[in-house]
């Protein structure tokens, strides 16, 4: 299982990995908003949190049309659904989904800080945002493995990869966004809706993983 | 370990591709599957490693004993894609497919050598050629130990010195007491195996 979790990151820092596109994604949504929302501080400062998450969100949605594709396209897909019995197919999602999420969103959890302050956000805004991001984008990542195990035969899965896992991600963004600002708008509260955050992080990396290995089993042809 | 098809059946998008297909192999016993285009041996295989649903009959394995209770977990499935990553090392392809699937007899560089491709190792798999990268898939079949091996058209893109050692490996599993189902078009080298030709009744 390490070995896959290696070969994953490997891939994706390698040429023609997906590491990077996410990020400048992210960093190209984030420099672009000031110029159109105006030089309002204030108002950027009021939204930077809600931005950073929708864009990061949009960012972890980028490569995931990849996950199971580029292993079907060469056949490793075939022989990860054989070694069933010896690796758990839901395991090895999640080992993916973990790859994956370490090889393409982390990045974009470690870049998310210094986008804050193009948003004018207070340190502990961006904070609190960062923090946030770390613990509810892997949640984005195993909703996302369930649809891209669903679309994994489609040429072109991604849109639809989105489409489809769009909406049940607004709980993770709701979450996150309200956790984000709880932590500097004082009487809403921080650790309530990161608590929550995390719970639903711990509750979909084991539905996702289970979710998609089913859809993977059934989907060979 | 005994491999028993009877009365196997299979569909490709709801259309049955064939049926009433049945063989029991032995230890040791090889069944060499022919057949012209389309006659189903890329579906049978798939339905025997379990890819695909069963459309009518079974498909079963006997005495595989604790560590290969089915036929997935007691097959190498070599396909006509050959489940490498081309940015990824040569060795370490290997490697992975090593840990991943258990490791086996013989060691990676083992494995490379007796392909015939021994020091290529630290080479991008994307830089072979079809037949070196299919020799490459040949050697993945060594450094994992399964008794059941299912080749889709395993000699494709080989010259004839590499068929010839690839039929010196064949016989060296069967003879090790594993079995092996191949579906080709060429002639395989395996001396004593069986034949399915497929498409004839249909």
């Amino acid at each position: 299982m390490w070995s896959l979790f290696l070969r994953d990151i490997r891939l994706s820092i390698r040429a023609g990995g997906g590491a990077l596109t996410g990020v400048i994604f992210f960093l190209a949504v984030i420099a672009t908003i000031p110029f159109g929302v105006g030089p309002d501080l204030n108002l950027l400062a009021r939204i930077g949190p809600a931005i950073l998450w929708i864009a990061a969100l949009l960012g972890c949605l980028l490569g995931l049309d990849r996950l199971f594709q580029a292993d079907r396209e060469d056949g490793s897909l075939d022989l990860l659904v054989l070694g069933h019995d010896r690796h758990m197919l839901a395991l090895t999602v999640l080992v993916k989904c973990l790859a994956h999420w370490a090889g393409s969103v982390l990045p974009l959890v470690i870049a998310a800080p210094l986008l804050g302050l193009f948003m004018n956000m207070a340190p502990i805004g961006i904070g609190a945002t960062a923090l946030t991001l770390l613990v509810g984008t892997p949640a984005i990542t195993f909703i996302g493995a369930a649809g891209a195990a669903v679309a994994v035969a489609l040429p072109r899965g991604g849109l639809l990869i989105s489409v489809l896992v769009l909406p049940l991600t607004i709980p993770v963004l709701i979450f996150g966004v309200s956790a984000s600002y709880g932590a500097v708008a004082d009487p809403d509260p921080f650790l309530q809706p990161f608590l929550i955050l995390a719970a639903l992080t711990l509750f979909l990396a084991v539905l996702g993983p289970l979710a998609a290995a089913l859809a993977l089993r059934h989907g060979t042809d | 370990m005994r491999l028993i098809a009877e009365n196997l059946g299979g569909e490709r998008g709801g259309e049955p591709v064939f049926s009433g297909i049945g063989f029991a192999l032995e230890k040791g016993e090889a069944l060499v599957v022919t057949g012209p285009n389309g006659a189903g041996k890329s579906t049978l295989l798939r339905v025997i490693a379990g890819l695909l649903p069963v459309a009518g009959g079974r498909v079963r394995i006997e005495g595989g004993g604790e560590d290969f209770p089915s036929i997935a977990s007691a097959c190498h499935y070599l396909g006509h894609q050959n489940a490498m990553k081309t940015v990824l090392s040569v060795a370490e392809n290997l490697r992975f497919w090593r840990d991943f699937a258990g490791a086996g007899l013989l060691s990676v560089e083992e494995a490379l050598e007796t392909v015939g491709l021994g020091g290529i190792g630290h080479l991008p798999f994307g830089y072979l050629s079809t037949g070196q990268r299919r020799r490459i898939s040949i050697a993945k079949l060594l450094v994992s130990q399964r008794p059941l091996w299912l080749l889709d058209e395993p000699t494709a893109g080989l010259d004839k010195a590499s068929e010839a050692r690839f039929g010196g490996v064949m016989t060296d599993h069967c003879r090790q007491g594993g079995v092996i189902i191949a579906a080709t078009h060429l002639p395989l080298g395996l001396d004593g195996a069986k034949a399915l030709v497929m498409g004839e009744t249909v």
